[in-house]
């Protein structure tokens, strides 16, 4: 580690600076865990303009690189959480139970100390969530961590886009007890059978709405008025937009994939307390094909929580599940559910999978590449393989051991988190200052201030 | 969880022994952990037919007698300690209104040290079997933080279906909040900090009063009996503490205060800006029952820190670790795993295990049967398949005086 540090010191730039989009830099002597590769020894890992261009034992350093010498750390991709809820966040309000129209992305506040925290646990990319208390809260929002120069001005810069240049991300929908509203206040279900029965009359609704836009072909005088609500669903339908659907009991989970045979969208199943009751159901669903050709199946991102309960629902939550789903043969992939679970321990959640039976390799696939397969992201980031985003973390050690330290968090080839850096290591372990809100430095108006004569 | 059985059981003689609990055991260790005195390699605790343990040892010193059940693991520690919890009280299910197993928080009233946690604690509770499987073996358990006063804590063992058979000690300490987690909103008192302490103070003189009538009332004219009051005489009298949880350095000040106007046993709960009046903890003598690491830094605690442990202890404050309380999931937590993150972020290995044994033991006064493992102590041992805080190992046993409470490995 010191090592490292001796060479970095010497050769970083001030924050602010686009070092890695001018220089390559390459870490040598790693250890490094591609994930969809073997596990080097001794490897080289090169980034250039943002993305990984080399990776390997036996990889040439260009002579114009920037070199640190990583001997004796253990390099990982960056992580992909699938359901976080960071960032001073809401989406839908108690106006309605499904409000697909509603986007997350336009409430959250980049300068969230939320986002530090998640860095300073080697997050890279995440999809930002609104909450279950909803049959559909609203839009999630795929987001990179692109923190190299402080907290992003606006949010439209921590987005992740298609190459259409489209912003990513999925719809958030829920059931069991968190979207039931007891009493039914503005629509809301009282029961499982109504919360089943309103999500298949608003897809229906759109299945209208998709079908009279088919209709109106080139005449836009018989185009049905706008719907943003709707629109969102059409996507959803389409395979455009994935599903991100929370639920615990095992009945709830077959009530999902029952819904998504019947308006063909592909779903990601989230939390899923109580999978390991219906593990095979879940491994051998097909349902609608993915990007890919293949069938997209029910894929699973659950989470620990280091004791069962909180509600009847999520008694039988137990850190078994990820063994089981994985024995079973479903993808899986674990979340940090942020703050339910602290986004600066994700590495532990994968170890206490693995006490509870998960293999390390699904473990650490599940903290990474399996997560960006669940937000159609996984030609770009969850794996070190050329070509992909430089987004990796530098380990002081073994990602599962407990005294093993995220050192440095690179997203897109830019350093976003050094604990070696105070301020940095302040949001990774906490202290005065380390919960609140960035605020804006008002560097200039130093000299208001004091003609003020304050 | 019917995939839990297909999970081989790595403890010989499990079977035999769940059965004859009062069978005398034999457990060996590669390294035991006596905690007051040296680590053992090759260890030998032997715990006898009364549950009590009779020998420690390593191996070439004491030698298993025929007939005892032999155990083995790889580390033996004493059976760990949760310093502060409201296991028992909150139940797994939460949801006061549908599920009925959230008793830890009386919202009547704000002063109500008249609750006892003897009243409340369900030993049946999932959650304290739960704890018990990562080798949790005694609680010091109670009403919740959020009311000024919301009642008084007891000790626990992790065993038992009926609290008779779990009780160690009632009446441990009498539970108080000073923060705005006790304010009410409205015209409710106290809906200030100053009110809060304001109230505190006039309630202890009152049960100073109170005393005061009892001592001077004549045989046949006894002072009618008030068990609020009562309480509070008994943390005047010293029989038992206030634990006051605080976490702004502000607050935590203000208990100082008190415990010096008063007099009183004070300690400490919570304390997220502890590290930041560190050497007046340290200087007042008084212990901090320290909030788990992985507290979620917001509200009170938005200052929390993950090397809190570490930096008290340096300045001299004695520390133990407890699993807290937050209203939401987990709905317990694991205090091993809490001093695990404090351990690793310069805690260390060595003073965390204390934090969990002997320290919690001595303070909540019960040091002469739990926190370590010595002849004439309970027979509560925890074992594990390697250093009990790495993340990926197992707690392969436990045994509550001597009897094998839990086998499979967690």
């Amino acid at each position: 580690m010191l090592r490292l540090f001796a060479v970095v010191a010497a050769c970083f730039v001030p924050a602010g600076t686009s070092l890695a989009q001018s220089t390559p830099a390459a870490f040598t002597n790693a250890r490094i865990i591609t994930i969809t590769g073997d596990t080097i020894d001794g490897g080289t890992l090169v980034v250039h303009d943002g993305e990984i261009v080399a990776v390997g034992d036996g990889v040439v350093v260009p002579s114009d690189a920037d070199v640190y010498d990583a001997a004796g750390l253990t390099i990982m991709p960056g992580l992909v959480d699938t359901h976080s809820h960071i960032g001073g966040i809401g989406a839908a309000d108690g106006s309605g139970p499904i409000q697909p129209g509603v986007r997350v992305f336009d409430s959250i506040n980049p300068r969230s100390s939320g986002f530090k925290r998640a860095l300073a646990g080697g997050l890279t990319t995440l999809n930002i969530m609104p909450g279950s208390g909803h049959l559909s809260s609203g839009q999630t929002v795929y987001a990179k961590l692109r923190w190299a120069e402080g907290p992003p001005t606006s949010v439209d810069d921590i987005a992740v886009r298609d190459d259409s240049g489209a912003m990513m991300g999925g719809l958030k929908m829920a059931n069991g007890t968190n979207s039931i509203r007891t009493g039914g206040a503005n629509g809301f279900p009282g029961t499982r059978g109504k919360s089943a029965y309103l999500v298949r009359e608003r897809f229906l609704k759109a299945q209208e709405y998709r079908d009279a836009i088919e209709r109106a072909g080139d005449d836009v005088s018989k185009l049905p008025a706008r719907d943003l609500g709707l629109e969102a669903l059409v996507e959803v339908m389409s395979g455009a937009r994935i599903v991100h659907h929370h639920t615990h009991r095992a009945d709830d989970i077959m009530t999902v994939l029952r819904l998504a045979d019947e308006f063909g969208f592909r779903v990601v199943l989230h939390h899923v307390s109580e999978a390991w009751v219906v593990a095979d159901e879940i491994a051998a669903y097909e349902g609608v094909d993915g990007p890919d050709g293949e069938p997209w199946g029910a894929p699973c991102s659950i989470i620990l929580i280091d004791s069962p309960g909180g509600k009847l629902e999520a008694a039988s939550l137990i850190l078994e599940t990820g063994g089981v789903l994985e024995k079973a043969g479903a993808q899986v992939a674990i979340h940090t559910d942020d703050w339910i679970t602290d986004s600066r321990l994700f590495l532990r959640y994968a170890a206490l999978a693995v006490r509870a039976g998960m293999s390390r390799e699904a473990a650490l696939r599940a903290l990474t590449i399996e997560g960006a397969r669940m937000l159609d992201m996984s030609d770009r980031v969850g794996s070190l393989e050329v070509g992909k985003d430089a987004d990796f973390v530098l380990l002081s050690g073994d990602p599962l051991a407990l005294d093993t330290r995220v050192l440095q968090t690179w997203v897109e080839g830019e350093l976003a988190f050094d604990l070696s850096d105070e301020d940095d290591r302040l949001y990774a372990e906490g202290g005065l200052g380390a919960a609140h809100d960035i605020q804006p430095y008002f560097c200039c108006y130093d000299h208001l201030i004091q003609g003020s004569g304050h | 969880m019917r995939f839990l059985t297909t999970i081989p059981c790595a403890i010989i003689g499990a079977a035999l022994v769940l059965s004859t609990a009062s069978a005398q055991v034999a457990v060996l260790g590669e390294r035991v952990h006596t905690v007051t005195g040296p680590i053992i390699e090759n260890g030998v605790v032997l715990i006898d037919s009364d549950g009590v343990i009779e020998a420690v040892g390593s191996a070439a010193q004491v030698a298993v007698p025929d007939g005892y059940a032999v155990f083995e693991a790889a580390v033996v520690t004493p059976g760990l300690i949760d310093g502060r919890s409201t296991v028992g009280l909150t139940g797994m299910l939460n949801g006061e209104d549908q599920t009925h197993d959230q008793d830890m928080l009386e919202r009547s009233s704000p002063i109500q040290p008249e609750l006892s946690a003897v009243d409340a604690y369900n030993p049946l509770e999932p959650l304290v079997a739960y704890l018990r499987s990562f080798g949790i073996t005694t609680v010091h358990t109670g009403h919740a933080p959020g009311e000024l006063i919301s009642g008084r804590t007891a000790i626990m063992k992790t065993t038992g279906t009926t609290v008779r058979e779990a009780l160690v000690r009632a009446d441990v300490a009498v539970a108080a909040t000073l923060d705005p987690r006790a304010l009410k909103s409205g015209a409710k008192a106290p809906g200030t900090r100053g009110k809060a302490v304001a109230m505190l103070r006039q309630q202890l003189i009152k049960a100073h009063e109170y005393q005061g009538k009892i001592d001077a009332a004549e045989d046949d004219k006894p002072v009618a009996r008030d068990l609020r009051l009562e309480a509070l005489t008994g943390v005047l009298a010293g029989e038992h503490a206030l634990l006051l949880t605080v976490d702004r350095a502000q607050d935590i000040d203000s208990a100082l205060r008190l415990a010096d106007e008063f007099g009183f046993e004070l300690w400490l709960d919570s304390c997220a800006e502890g590290p930041l009046v560190a050497d007046r903890i340290a200087a007042a003598g008084v212990p901090v029952f320290l909030h788990p690491a992985m507290a979620r830094p917001w509200g009170e605690m938005r200052n929390a820190s993950m090397r809190s442990a570490a930096v008290l202890a340096d300045a001299g404050v004695t520390v133990s670790m407890q699993s807290g309380y937050e209203g939401y999931v987990p709905k317990v937590r694991v205090v091993l795993f809490e001093a695990a993150i404090y351990a690793s972020r310069g805690f260390g290995r060595e003073r965390a295990l204390e934090a969990l044994t002997i320290t919690p033991a001595r303070l909540l006064g019960v040091d002469d049967r739990v926190g370590s493992i010595e002849v004439g102590k309970d027979g509560d041992l925890a074992l594990y398949d390697g250093d009990p805080f790495e993340y990926t190992s197992h707690c392969v046993g436990v045994f509550i005086e001597g009897e094998l409470v839990s086998s499979d490995p967690r």
